[in-house]
């Protein structure tokens, strides 16, 4: 395994190479709290292409910023950062990963050339509407997983319309009839309306991997 | 040029002491006028904007006496520049700056997106505010809810793209230098009813002087606009809740870093007691461009001089 440095802004984020193969390539997402995988996962063991991984900004090896400010769209800009030195892939994500691949299938169309949704932690995320959540502050060493991550992406608000416009996004600008595969079991709100859009189909992750392997 | 020959503005007084907290590593800078001996009064600032565009306005206060308190946002003015930004984290931000002073109850007013951030503080810990004003930072529903979905969803997808093809420049993004003059040219294309006087005077302390010329502090990673899943209505839902004596100050004139947002719309969520001015022939930036009419209707709100 080889392990990359992409610049997002202020923070280094890892790009951990899995697999080095020719061909179309695949991109982990992780959960929330996780990290890459070291190795490629038994479940995309036949993806015919290289396999790359990518740590979240405060995650794994990726830099811990000071003070929090975390939010699922930032990590869709993580995720950009990786297509901008990747190029073109299809994307697996487990949890909020699940949700970031979401995100970054709508915002990017033309280069996610297939999209899948697995269960992990962080599918949940926060509620759909306003709360009158406080605000702790976190005296904590710097680590990763960063606690201000952990904190905040819990609880960052998917309301049910915001989900389906990125899934919409996809289905009508990546030239896919099926851009999105949800894999996960679980069904929080976001992705219940996520499933509802014409164009998302519900399917084990090996059976939307094989599909994706076959698009040029 | 010598410093001596600055652009000064009148009414305008530099804070009486400037100094910096460290949030864990983080450093906010904080901008205070009047006595330390005074009851602390927190000012906070909107979005693009910086502690010392209070520098007119807060002296009002400090007369009246109050320790009066703004802090420039992560990102803003002389404070560090983070790397990452959020609604959340300026808010805890907030909390922090408030408790380094104290864990009484205080006035705290808010300008345009930081009277949206406390709205959304006092909703989460009412126990640190003794009454709350809000100067024109009362959003509304969007002005594109009536437009056709697909031509909403075009809007989003330009947003969006807009939005992540900044990030991927900001690494290396700086500033564009000018001229004092350029800058408070610059700048009035966003504050259109300011007069140019007070705009070349805010260069002065919003922007520093580099060797090729003035640049604004503002971090170059922060943009103006953007998109997510947060919907204006959401902090008029907080409003009808709100346990405070409440003072919504609006203008009657709207442009470019305004709301939009009509006092009809306001009026119906004021929490029980509350009050809404509008002042006539006033745009966004009320307490910069009517410092006495505003400082008068606070004073009187807060009980008059102390």
């Amino acid at each position: 395994m080889t392990v990359e440095i992409l610049v997002h802004c202020r923070v280094g984020l890892a790009l951990h190479s899995l697999r080095a193969a020719e061909g179309k390539p695949l991109l982990l997402l992780h959960g929330l709290g996780e990290e890459s995988p070291t190795t490629v996962p038994d479940a995309c063991a036949e993806w015919p292409g290289p396999v790359l991984a990518l740590d979240f900004t405060g995650h794994g090896a990726s830099t811990v910023p000071v003070g929090g400010g975390y939010s699922a769209e930032i990590l869709m800009a993580d995720a950009d950062a990786a297509l901008e030195r990747v190029g073109p892939c299809t994307i697996v994500g487990r949890g909020i990963g699940a949700y970031v691949t979401l995100l970054i299938a709508g915002a990017r169309p033309s280069l996610v050339r297939g999209a899948v949704l697995c269960d992990g932690p962080g599918l949940w995320g926060g509620a759909s509407g306003p709360t009158s959540a406080s605000f702790p502050v976190l005296h904590q060493p710097r680590r990763t997983p960063d606690p201000y991550a952990l904190l905040e992406l819990s609880r960052d608000l998917r309301p049910r319309d915001y989900a389906s416009l990125f899934a919409r996004l996809a289905i009508e600008h990546s030239g896919l009839d099926e851009p999105i595969s949800v894999a996960a079991t679980v069904r929080p709100p976001w992705l219940d309306a996520v499933i509802a859009e014409v164009g998302v189909v519900e399917r084990p992750l090996q059976s939307a991997l094989a599909a994706y392997a076959t698009l040029a | 040029m010598p410093d001596e020959h600055l652009p000064t503005y009148p009414g305008a007084e530099a804070p009486a002491r400037t100094h910096r907290i460290d949030l864990d590593g983080l450093g906010i800078a904080v901008h205070e006028w009047g006595s330390e001996r005074d009851d602390p009064l927190f000012l906070v600032h909107g979005g693009f904007d910086f502690a010392r565009t209070y520098s007119e306005f807060a002296p009002r206060l400090a007369r009246a006496g109050w320790r009066v308190i703004a802090w420039d946002q992560r990102g803003h003015g002389d404070s560090d520049h983070a790397a990452l930004y959020g609604w959340d984290a300026d808010i805890r931000d907030a909390l922090s700056v408030m408790e380094h002073f104290t864990s009484k109850p205080s006035p705290v007013i808010g300008h345009s997106k930081g009277g949206a951030l406390m709205i959304q503080l006092a909703d989460a810990e009412p126990f640190r505010f003794s009454h709350l004003v809000n100067l024109d930072g009362l959003p509304s529903k969007r002005p594109m809810a009536d437009l056709a979905e697909h031509e909403r969803t075009r809007m989003m997808a330009s947003d969006i793209t807009g939005w992540l093809d900044h990030r991927r420049t900001t690494a290396e993004s700086v500033r564009r230098p000018g001229s004092l003059e350029e800058l408070a040219l610059r700048r009035s294309a966003m504050n259109p009813r300011l007069p140019i006087e007070w705009l070349r005077y805010l260069v002065t302390v919003g922007a520093r002087r580099d060797a090729d010329g003035w640049r604004w502090k503002l971090d170059p990673s922060m943009r103006f606009g953007g998109f997510g899943p947060w919907r204006p209505e959401w902090t008029a839902s907080r409003m009808p809740g709100l346990g405070m004596p409440f003072l919504g100050v609006m203008g009657d004139e709207h442009e470019p870093m305004g709301w939009g947002t009509l006092p009809e719309q306001v009026v119906p969520t004021l929490p029980n007691g509350g009050r809404l001015e509008v002042l006539e022939r006033t745009g966004h930036f009320v307490h910069i461009e009517q410092p006495d009419a505003v400082a008068s209707l606070v004073l009187g709100f807060l009980g008059g001089a102390r």
